[in-house]
């Protein structure tokens, strides 16, 4: 097994743009493929082996986290879960996910951008209740527990956002990220705020009316998060909005 | 160089770290957070399981309580933990869940009626009553006497995590990442706060506070093997350790989580066996049973690890030598379950090994072996959480409170994260209200030129060794000789090898000399900090000649109360050392509400009793007695055998929808 492994070849774009002398340039490293091998122990590999300097992002290295979102061929994806195997050529291309300021090579500012998104969307319970923790606590429909929860799942990897096209044209676009957000909160029985006050927050081009519904967003999550079919009945709702 | 000034410093934002901020926050301070990753990326989010408190709502955890939760943490411990924390702890555990829930955590709740559950293998049917619908749910986890552990679905950390952490920024908390803590600010027996490097920039700056709290969670990758993400190095630890003046604690008790997937390591969730999952041999033979009749599969982690270890070792695993595995199976629980509650073990086991556990007999077993997973040990504080530098706390994961003792129940650690973030938050807020502190800009400059300089020291080293080597040979000598199975003569060798690895730290070069961006560098720097946190672990477990929970010798297979009944001390003097000095502090057992015993599941026989129990068990039994024939409730009678402090609005009485009340 071990004689006849294949030889990997993975082209990295590395680019330092707090250095004024660095130029995005894309650079071949070939390593020898394991069994098993995901591009979180081939990218270590070669930061180990080949290039001290190579900056990516991994944390959990098990999918949970969403740290280590990158372009693998074109495409938009958490690298800890991609396996070398599937690339029958044995090529891989990295790139950093575009839309998130670059830090070094592989290393976006998703963290940055996040915070930024739940900030402006309110992304915590809106309640004028105070809760009294020592008693029994108040009791909530399962399956609407059930149904928070699926929207609660996205880990903030920023693949929704990386694969939009309206981000492109919109800078300021708050991303299925966002969408999906301010509908886990609509939905949470904890939260008072109503539509006219999410209508407040997403009512516009930048939010729920700047989708143009091209599915790059559900076609990459990584959660598998309904995000189109959630877009679209946020969508419903603030049209109502928009026409009150 | 920056200094940059707060009230209250955490470092970590994690469950624990971020908690602690909320309570500072609070009580109107001004806090600055400080994590190496953004916050909702720390390793609390990769808690799948649950968290254990003791609502009892559902059919399973009916009649639990307080008490039943904190007899199976102390046995769980074998009876190596702090019984007083323990009781803080599992009094604000009710609290902690409700508040988290209406911090927006999705927990999974009850739906009256009949279900099917797999217990020991079989279909059962459960019914919930009408009155319970809609109340948070638990579910079964190894070592508890009630289904105890509230979970949302099998991405509750993750769940928590965001919780608190949209709670935070809600508050508008300050929370700065991609910041490491390289070094604390200290002076005679006081903390200043810590020296910090930008991990981006690489600038290195201070931050000081009134009062510096360590929440940086565990250090499994000083082992090869661990289900931790790769940031948890014990950096935090090794902070503490460096002054000198703080100890850790209880360092030789480590976890071995028994279900970790094959090879990655990834975890699978203790909720898989929970939920009614099995494991099997190479011949397909479910072997728990045969070695634990009682608790079969659902045993403490420490015992479950060790009997498959065992079982492996007798030639029943699957795949030869060190490779050998068995098979954790849970397609018994049919598709709808695992794809409704267990769906990230499913998608890691897709991803990573390419089967789909739902799928029906042998095609849907996961290959498991035990791997490092938790770190019971830590920065040791007292039970207010702070350490014996004044002005620094830890808590969480990092610190060694001592809540587990020598083994932790799966469930209680993220349930510890949150709980001792609002404990020792509040008692870490009140120090920091009522202490100030005086430093001369001068000192603090030079803390940071020091820091600056050992970078530059590092940079003009010269030598043969390479320190990813230096790493890697670390990782394999404390899975190889400080592992599951342990003994004297592989104890002493791996201390000595580890020293020496430690000391070759002086003896590399690093290949570019740039200050940022320098892997190597970076190596460089925290390899000589995990490997003194690895000493400590190995000496701990080399002098410790004695059985107990995690901790398991060869060479010395009983727990020995009689003469280890203590907690092990490990301190780093002076720079200069090369090896821990080790102190060791007893439990008295005179004051114990639950004096050692058997904990009733692991082998029989296997303690050696300290003489103490008995006395202390015939008084607790007759204060007991005598109370109940008094007609004093539950609560009187604890109360009575041993009293403990706990802020007034955590002591306060947990409702349960049983009370009627
Ligand atoms: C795979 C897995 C599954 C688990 N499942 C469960 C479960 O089901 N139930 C349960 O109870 N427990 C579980 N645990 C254990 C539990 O998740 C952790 O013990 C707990 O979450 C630790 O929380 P913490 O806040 O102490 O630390 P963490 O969440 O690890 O946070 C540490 C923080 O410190 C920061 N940090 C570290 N070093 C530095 C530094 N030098 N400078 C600045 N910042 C630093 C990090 O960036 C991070 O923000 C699991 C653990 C693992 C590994
Ligand atoms: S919605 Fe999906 S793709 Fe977008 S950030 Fe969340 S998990 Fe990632
Ligand atoms: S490293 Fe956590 S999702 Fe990839």
């Amino acid at each position: 097994m071990k004689s006849n492994a294949r030889e990997l070849t993975i082209s990295i774009l590395k680019f330092n743009p707090h250095n004024s002398n660095s130029r995005p340039t894309m650079v071949d490293y070939k390593i020898k493929e394991r069994p098993g091998m995901s591009l979180f122990l081939a990218l270590s590999t070669i930061r180990e082996k080949l290039d001290h300097d190579l900056a990516f992002d991994f944390v959990c290295r098990a999918g949970i986290c969403g740290s280590c979102g990158m372009l693998v061929n074109g495409k938009p994806q958490l690298a800890c879960k991609t396996q070398t195997k599937d690339y029958k050529n044995g090529k891989i291309t990295l790139m950093p996910m575009p839309a998130f300021e670059i830090i070094k090579d592989l290393s976006v500012d998703t963290g940055k951008w996040m915070n930024g998104m739940s900030k402006r969307v309110g992304s915590w319970i809106h309640t004028s209740e105070s809760t009294d923790i020592g008693k029994v606590e108040r009791r909530i429909d399962p399956e609407v527990a059930y149904d928070t929860f699926e929207l609660d799942r996205c880990i903030e990897c920023g693949i929704c956002v990386a694969s939009c096209a309206t981000k492109i044209m919109r800078p300021d676009f708050v991303g299925a990220v966002g969408l999906n957000r301010v509908v886990r909160f609509s939905i949470d029985p904890y939260d008072e705020r109503t539509d006219s006050d999410f209508y407040e927050v997403i009512g516009d081009d930048n939010g729920i009316f700047g989708c143009m519904s091209l599915m790059g967003c559900e076609d990459h999550c990584p959660k598998d998060i309904p995000l189109q079919h959630k877009i679209a009945y946020m969508r419903r709702k603030m049209v109502d909005q928009r026409n009150t | 160089m920056k200094i940059h000034y707060c009230d209250a410093l955490v470092i970590g934002g994690g469950l624990a770290g971020l908690r602690s901020a909320v309570a500072a926050n609070n009580k109107g301070l001004n806090v600055t957070v400080i994590s190496m990753v953004p916050v909702k990326r720390s390793h609390s989010a990769a808690a799948q399981g649950g968290m254990q408190a003791s609502l009892g709502n559902s059919k399973m955890s009916q009649g639990d309580n307080e008490d039943l939760h904190f007899a199976d943490t102390v046995k769980g411990s074998d009876w190596g933990c702090d019984q007083e924390v323990a009781r803080m702890f599992v009094n604000t555990a009710p609290k902690a869940i409700r508040e988290l829930a209406s911090w927006g955590v999705p927990w999974t709740r009850i739906k009256e009626g009949a279900r099917t559950a797999i217990i020991n293998a079989e279909k059962t049917t459960i019914v919930e009553e009408p009155d319970v619908n809609g109340l948070i749910h638990s579910r079964d986890f190894g070592g508890t006497k009630k289904w105890r552990t509230c979970y949302s679905a099998d991405a509750t950390g993750h769940s928590m995590l965001f919780g608190v952490a949209n709670e935070a920024l809600k508050r508008d908390i300050e929370i700065q990442d991609r910041k490491e803590a390289i070094s604390l600010i200290h002076k005679d027996d006081q903390c200043y706060g810590a020296v910090v490097r930008d991990l981006i920039t690489g600038e290195l700056s201070a931050y000081v506070a009134k009062g510096t709290m360590i929440a940086t969670g565990g250090y499994g990758r000083i082992y090869r093997t661990t289900t931790n993400a790769v940031i948890c190095e014990g950096i935090g630890h090794a902070l503490a350790l460096e002054t000198g003046k703080v100890p850790l604690g209880n360092m030789e008790a480590v976890q071995f989580h028994p279900t970790p997937i094959v090879p990655s390591g990834i975890l699978l969730t203790e909720g898989c066996r929970g939920d009614g999952g099995v494991l099997r041999d190479k011949d397909g033979h479910r072997f728990m049973p045969d070695y634990e009749p009682e608790k079969k599969e659902l045993a403490s982690r420490d015992v479950v690890a060790r009997r498959m270890m065992e079982h492996i070792k007798k030639g029943k695993g699957v795949g030869d030598g060190k490779e050998s595995y068995v098979w954790l199976d849970i397609s018994i629980l049919g598709r709808e379950h695992i794809e409704r509650n267990l769906r990230d073990v499913q998608d890691i086991a897709i991803t990573f090994n390419g089967i789909d556990p739902a799928d029906e007999g042998k095609a849907g077993w996961m290959p498991v072996h035990p791997a490092q997973h938790y770190s019971m040990g830590g920065i040791r504080t007292d039970r207010t959480g702070q350490t014996r530098l004044n002005g620094l706390f830890s808590a969480g994961e990092a610190a060694c409170w001592d809540l587990h003792g020598f083994n932790r129940l799966g469930g209680n650690s993220v349930s510890e994260a949150v709980v001792s973030g609002m404990i020792i938050g509040n008692y870490f807020a009140d120090h920091c209200l009522s202490n100030d502190i005086n430093i001369s800009t001068n000192y603090v400059q030079e803390a940071i030129r020091m820091q600056d300089l050992e970078l530059d020291r590092i940079l003009t080293l010269e030598g043969p060794e390479d320190i990813f080597e230096i790493k890697a040979r670390m990782q394999d000598i404390m899975d190889n000789k400080v592992g599951v199975f342990r003994n004297g003569i592989e104890l002493k060798e791996a201390v000595t090898e580890l020293e020496e690895l430690y000391l070759k730290t002086n003896d590399i070069t690093v290949k570019a000399k740039n200050k940022i961006h320098n892997d190597e560098l970076t190596e460089a720097y925290r390899v000589p900090k995990m490997l003194k946190i690895a000493l400590c672990v190995a000496k701990g477990a080399r002098d410790r000649t004695e059985s107990r929970g995690a901790h398991f010798r060869e060479d010395y297979e009983k727990r020995d109360d009689e003469n280890w009944l203590s907690r092990t001390l490990a301190y780093w003097r002076l720079e200069s050392d090369t090896l821990p000095d080790l102190e060791y502090e007893p439990l008295d057992i005179t004051t114990m509400e639950l004096p050692p015993g058997f904990r009733g599941y692991g082998k029989k026989g296997n303690i050696l009793e300290h003489p103490d129990s008995e006395i202390r068990q015939k008084e607790v039994d007759t204060i007991r007695n005598k109370m109940v024939r008094e007609g004093k409730d539950r609560i009187e009678i604890q109360e009575a055998i041993m009293p403990y402090e706990l802020q007034r609005e955590y002591k306060a009485l947990n409702y349960r929808v049983g009370d009627r009340t």
